[in-house]
């Protein structure tokens, strides 16, 4: 190779110098009009007829600081369930997904079993899985059968999100290409070691990214294990609002997840670009 | 014994009939080459000797063993039969090296510093040693489909079958894995191809087949073939081929 140094031309540093200059004008225009957009926002909101009331209630600073401690603990709660529940979640979702596939007749009952139940758990709203499971399970009797509030909150959001995830499992399994599965089978493995070899590590990268969407979605929905009577952030607030007519302790509630569930997005979002430029390499 | 005999095998796909009475036998040591356009049925005749489609008639033998019967282990059979395809097939998330030492070391039970070290003499034979480590996705088309044979190669097969093996490379690339068919063919490997390229094919070939329509209308020595066939279709075939290839 002969030895050549590169001197830029005219040319390429009058394109350069127009290239810098539309990027000043594209970003001086973006915040313009945010700036814009905000304002009209603000003033259609703060002009409306009842927004003193509003203030009032939803924004007061004093209500603010009083429920803060309290609506936090609560949160820990809501931190704790979904902790518990996410690993469970899961392990069941993956059993699930694998019973679907199997093929051997002797499995039929555990293929039927695992139809029968992302039938049945998806279709019945979550808040109704928890009331059933919470007031339900106690009041069998059965011995040994859990009684306390959260562990009872915690069987139901598995149940309820067991089947959401074993679908998305499910997916996964589907996506990896048969000519991946022909090629692993023409070596002379075994559907199992097929599965555990080729088909779940390729499918495993695939799902990450609906996985976590599901774990939003359960983390806010710790809320509703209220309605059977664990003291968490939404009950809690509840309780505030009700002894002194200010909502104010539910806006803390409503930050506390926002808090939890902006990074846990971003971070969804930000594995699903990986996979998508991986793809694209 | 041959090594293997297909015996009046059909193959059906929604009421079509792709392989219609294929009658064939293969002696060990020998390099059979399955020629036709496509949709002949060449492909899915490989795919049924892997049994990773089951015949709708007829039988095959391996060693005299009927391996159609339905009692088959088909693991077992596999054991004993390689096959490459045309799209590689490779394991997207695994290393040259793990592609290659799967199958020993789950299904031959091979431990994994032995199964290590015969796949980088295998890599080494075929001039890969450096790509152990990548993952396909960093090889090139030609470099991914010698792989595929390698892969194939370490279970040790007694029988190989290749399956368009060059069809998904560009021109310059597919004289690397000819190569590597060339040098297995002198090694003594029994093998069955499906190719396009009909140079190599009356190269490396002891017997050429010619299928037309789910039916082996001919079959001959590659002189035979390729100088005189016998058959009108198949004499039409190799015209259009040849044509194709003065363009």
């Amino acid at each position: 190779m002969s030895e050549r140094t590169w001197v830029k031309s005219e040319r390429q540093v009058q394109r350069e110098r127009v290239r810098r200059n539309r990027a000043v004008r594209s970003g001086t225009v973006a915040t313009v009009s945010t700036i814009a957009f905000l304002g009209v926002l603000a003033a259609v909101v703060t002009g409306s007829p009842g927004w003193p009331r509003v203030r009032e209630t939803f924004f007061d600073a004093e209500a603010f600081a009083r429920a803060w401690p309290d609506v936090l603990a609560g949160f820990w709660t809501n931190v704790q369930i979904f902790l518990i529940a996410e690993p469970i979640i899961l392990v069941l979702g993956l059993f699930v997904a694998l019973a679907r596939n199997l093929r051997a007749p002797a499995f039929f009952p555990l293929r039927a079993l695992a139809v029968a139940y992302t039938d049945v758990f998806r279709g019945v709203p979550t808040i109704l899985v928890i009331l059933l499971v919470g007031f339900g399970i106690p009041a069998l009797g059965l011995q040994g059968a859990p009684t306390d509030e959260i562990t009872l909150g915690v069987v139901a959001l598995t149940l309820s999100y067991g089947a959401y995830v074993a679908e998305v499992f499910r997916a996964g399994i589907d996506s990896v290409h048969p000519s991946q599965r022909a090629a692993a089978r023409s070596l002379g493995l075994s559907h199992g070691q097929t599965m555990r070899h080729v088909v779940l590590p390729q499918a495993w990268r695939r799902v990450v990214p609906p996985l976590l969407n599901d774990f939003v979605s359960l983390q806010k929905d710790t809320a509703l294990v209220s309605t059977i009577g664990v003291v968490e952030a939404l009950r809690q607030a509840q309780i505030y609002a009700a002894s002194t007519f200010n909502y104010t302790p539910t806006l803390v509630a409503a930050l506390l997840f926002i808090a939890l569930t902006i990074p846990m997005a971003r971070l969804t979002d930000h594995l699903a670009a990986r996979s998508q430029r991986r793809r694209g390499a | 014994m041959s090594l293997l005999t297909i015996e009046g095998v059909w193959k059906n796909y929604h009421g079509h009939s792709v392989l219609r009475g294929i009658d064939l036998s293969v002696e060990a040591h020998e390099v059979v080459c399955l020629i036709g356009a496509s949709g002949s049925g060449k492909s899915t005749l490989l795919r049924c000797v892997n049994l990773l489609e089951t015949v709708d008639d007829g039988v095959i033998r391996l060693d005299g063993a009927d391996i159609t019967d339905v009692r088959t282990d088909a693991d077992e059979v596999r054991k004993s039969v390689g096959i490459v395809f045309q799209a590689f097939n490779l394991f997207p998330h695994m290393t040259v090296l793990d592609n290659i030492t799967l199958a020993p070391r789950r299904v031959h039970g091979v431990g994994r510093a032995r199964a290590e070290e015969e796949a980088r003499d295998l890599l080494d034979r075929f001039g890969l040693a450096d790509k152990a480590g990548a993952y396909p996705d960093r090889l090139s088309g030609g470099q991914q489909q010698r792989v595929a044979v390698i892969r194939a190669l370490a279970t040790r097969p007694r029988l190989m079958l290749l399956d368009e093996v060059t069809s998904a490379l560009d021109p310059a690339l597919v004289a690397e894995v000819l190569e590597i068919i060339r040098e297995l063919k002198a090694g003594g490997m029994t093998m069955i191809l499906t190719t396009h390229e009909m140079g190599f094919c009356r190269e490396i070939a002891d017997t050429v087949c010619f299928l037309d329509d789910g039916v082996l209308l001919e079959r001959g020595t590659p002189e035979q073939i390729f100088t005189d066939p016998r058959e009108p279709r198949t004499r039409e075939f190799l015209r259009t081929v040849l044509d194709a290839r003065r363009l």
